[in-house]
């Protein structure tokens, strides 16, 4: 670490981590792998394969199979005769009994898959073995006892499934939104095609190994990869009946106007542009904590991010000071090491996004400021980066990065802050920070977002529900509101 | 231009009738359209009953102007207000019964039809009055999270939306698509039927007459094909409510509401009285606190 200026925290000079790498050495790939389709691994009609790159290395770890449009057609006909033959037939008990197998295999397979997971998607491993992997875990556990209690969970109706579910899943949490995707819809009585994104499948296919290790019937859950096109020939596929979709508000858009009219239910988690409002009555070092993990857990491919910062005038230099000695701290660098805060962005195509946006908040005015860190020479890197002097209207303060940068703003009084945590199209999160209660009530009722964290922030569980207002999406994932989407009430 | 049919309840007594006109109902008050333009409203023998106004892109881009502004007072209101006033729409419908099974029978309805339409939608909206402060509870949850915070759900209103009246029945499906919306905290702009728009005029009238806040319904006779375009597009409505869209009017209306990821609600096939109507128009959302000394 860089010797600390006379402003600074003083830690004294040699205030240095050894590194602490969690060893990949056993971790076995494939050279390739297929597309799952039916219970079995199979080779792609396009016989194309594409390559998975490790974003901290730029090596290649395995080749991918790219689905074309008769593989998509193979995988739901698959799904639907799973569906009618077998899972829909299947009485809800025993279809629970298979989630909870499946959640008991990932607690046994965490820590490759956490290895996995950091190494095809950059994340630090700190976070895929303590949060990633263990409410993938927690998510099948939990949607698994719902499988046979849904005429509780709806009162005056009874629940039936939809049918097929087309689903597509980022690269931001890979494992964690294929559970999220998975678990609900089986426990349900759906079944699934799943098209985890182009970077980050290989923890989509270690699963589909566990479902086969589970004894899941054959074409229960089948997983196509590839990128965007077959996303697009997934969800447009006639057999289909259902769609769920995470990722950027732009595909969500393309995806509603590719269904209209076709009648499919769909669910759409989309991206976000969270304010983070710190009050003068905050307790200030906690919550500067709060706007670390806000904006740079999993180096803010987030898209719930407190990428907004608003903190009330009386205390924004102090809370800028210490927000800085703290960034300045953050270690960038191996995901695999135990002691990184912020790993590789995903993909270097990401990377000259963040760039792009960051390039244009400084040409809009914005005042950039950069921690000092080291970073490797090889992979996909970016710097934490704040930025104050930001207006409503910059890019910076409107446009979802998907990164580890911050727009710092203002305000005098809680009007002030409601109207900026709400003047964004996005509404999928927000954060308020104060000791006062009716404040926190107040303030959370007013932001028009789906998911609010009160002296906290970026915390999940299966049983919490999360989706977005407005242009953050539609519907809600998790907890019993997460069953709506896949069922059809009567 | 042709002669005109009394809207009036039929008398024997000779005197020349004060004949109403018809406008709309936009933030509390009954401007003309400010397009100028008019479509005149026939019985079944094609006799004219009245014009109403063929409201104009503009007026429902005004009418969503004053949606927006009543939005937040209307959702942050009392649920027992709110419910309050539901009921008060209720009675004021029931006192002005005679009044509106003359207009449904005006516009083409049996007698008999007319009687029983006017009913539900009165008890319709008695049975959504009873609604505002129940429905929050039965749809909210506490959240038994792994970690130690406090975290619970309910739903809040989506904001703004269009309903697009059903063409029948003229005042029931008014009625039905929009209690539940407005039950549930959402302001509305209403396209009215256009067979039965003189009915959901008069229904305006109850509005404005049950200390309904302006702006919280809004109501829009005219050309539904006028309208759907910019419904659909306009940036700032929410979601659109409707029940007998064309197949192709509803495709139309899909991809454009993918601009601003409107939420499309559905009203066909679904019950006339389920709280599960409120809760389509709803958002949940999610809070969590830290339980720590």
């Amino acid at each position: 670490m860089k010797k600390a200026s006379s402003r600074s925290l003083q830690f004294g000079t040699d205030w240095t981590y050894a590194p602490a790498p969690e060893s990949s050495a056993h971790i076995q790939f494939n050279e390739r792998y297929g597309l799952f389709i039916n219970g079995r691994f199979q080779a792609p009609s396009t016989s194309r394969y594409f390559a998975s790159i490790n974003p901290a290395t730029e090596k290649e770890i395995a080749r991918v199979a790219e689905a074309g449009s008769s593989d998509v057609d193979k995988a739901v006909r698959a799904a639907r005769t799973a569906y009618e033959k077998v899972w829909s037939k299947l009485s809800p008990s025993e279809r629970g009994k298979y989630l909870f197998r499946i959640a008991r295999l990932i607690q046994e397979n965490a820590r490759e898959l956490a290895i996995i997971e950091s190494m095809d998607g950059g994340k630090p491993i700190r976070e895929s073995r303590d949060i990633d992997i263990p409410l993938v875990a927690a998510h099948f556990f939990y949607y698994a006892g719902w499988a046979d209690k849904l005429q509780f969970a709806f009162p005056g109706r009874s629940a039936s499934p939809i049918g097929v579910a087309a689903q597509v899943i980022p690269w931001n949490f890979p494992l964690l939104m294929a559970a999220w995707k998975i678990a609900p819809a089986l426990a349900c009585g759906n079944t699934v095609v799943l098209k985890p994104a182009e970077t980050t499948s290989l923890t989509a296919l270690k699963l589909a190994e566990i479902l086969q290790e589970a004894d899941l019937p054959p074409g229960v859950v089948n997983i196509v990869t590839g990128a965007g096109a077959t996303g697009a020939a997934l969800v447009s596929h006639p057999g289909v009946d259902k769609v769920a979709f995470t990722g950027s508000t732009e595909v969500g858009k393309h995806i509603m106007r590719s269904i209209a009219g076709s009648g499919k239910k769909y669910t759409l988690e989309l991206g976000g542009k969270a304010a983070n409002i710190l009050f003068e009555d905050c307790a200030v070092d906690q919550a500067v904590e709060g706007i670390i993990n806000g904006i740079f857990f999993n180096q803010g491919h987030v898209c719930c991010a407190g990428s907004r910062l608003l903190v009330q005038e009386g205390i924004a230099k102090d809370v800028l000071r210490k927000l800085k000695d703290r960034i300045s701290t953050l270690i960038v660098g191996d995901p695999l090491d135990k002691n990184t805060d912020i790993g590789a962005i995903n993909s270097k195509a990401q990377l000259q996004k963040i760039k792009t946006l960051v390039n244009a908040g400084i040409r809009e005015g914005g005042e950039c400021w950069q921690s000092e860190c080291e970073i490797p020479s090889k992979g996909f890197w970016f710097k934490p980066t704040l930025f104050t002097g930001v207006a409503q209207s910059h890019r910076i303060v409107q446009e979802e990065i998907f990164g580890p940068v911050l727009a710092v703003q203002t305000f005098r009084t809680p009007e002030e802050a409601v109207e900026k945590a709400n003047n964004t199209p996005y509404g999928l999160s927000g954060g308020v920070w104060t000791d006062k209660g009716s404040k926190i009530f107040k303030m959370t009722s007013r932001i028009r977002a789906g998911v609010m964290w009160a002296n906290t922030y970026n915390k999940f569980d299966p049983a919490s529900p999360f989706g977005g207002y407005k242009e953050s999406g539609v519907g809600r994932e998790g907890g019993l509101h997460g069953l709506y989407p896949y069922v059809n009430l009567s | 231009m042709a002669t005109r049919k009394s809207t009036a309840a039929p008398r024997t007594e000779s005197r020349i009738d004060v004949r109403k006109t018809y406008k709309l109902y936009i933030d509390g008050k009954f401007p003309r359209t400010e397009s100028g333009r008019l479509m005149p409203v026939r019985n079944k023998k094609g006799e004219i009953l009245a014009n109403v106004c063929k409201a104009s892109k503009k007026d429902l881009r005004d009418s969503v102007v004053s949606n927006r502004k009543a939005q937040e007072a209307w959702a942050a209101r009392s649920a027992y207000n709110k419910g309050q006033i539901l009921y008060r729409i209720a009675e004021t419908l029931e006192s002005r019964r005679a009044q509106f099974e003359q207009q449904l029978v005006n516009q083409g309805l049996a007698q008999a039809s007319a009687i029983s339409e006017v009913s539900a939608a009165i008890d319709l909206l008695v049975y959504y009055a009873g609604w505002t402060d129940k429905y929050i509870q039965v749809f909210s949850s506490v959240n038994p999270v792994e970690s130690a915070h406090f975290n619970f759900s309910f739903p809040e209103p989506v904001g703004i939306a269009v309903v697009i009246a059903p063409h029948a029945p003229g005042l029931l499906g008014l009625v039905a698509l929009t209690a539940p919306l407005v039950a549930g905290g959402n302001t509305c702009t209403v396209l009215t039927s256009e067979h039965f728009p003189l009915t959901a005029i008069d229904f305006a009238e109850a509005l404005a007459a049950s200390d309904v806040p302006a702006g919280v319904i809004n109501v829009l006779t005219g050309k539904r094909d006028d309208l759907l375009a910019t419904a659909g597009s306009h940036m700032d409505i929410n979601a659109i409510a409707h029940v007998d869209l064309s197949a192709d009017q509803r495709k139309a209306l899909e991809l454009q509401a993918a601009g601003n990821v409107k939420r499309m609600i559905d009203f066909n096939g679904g019950e006339l009285l389920s709280p599960y109507a409120i809760l389509q128009a709803q958002e949940i959302k999610t809070t969590w606190h830290p339980v720590s000394f």
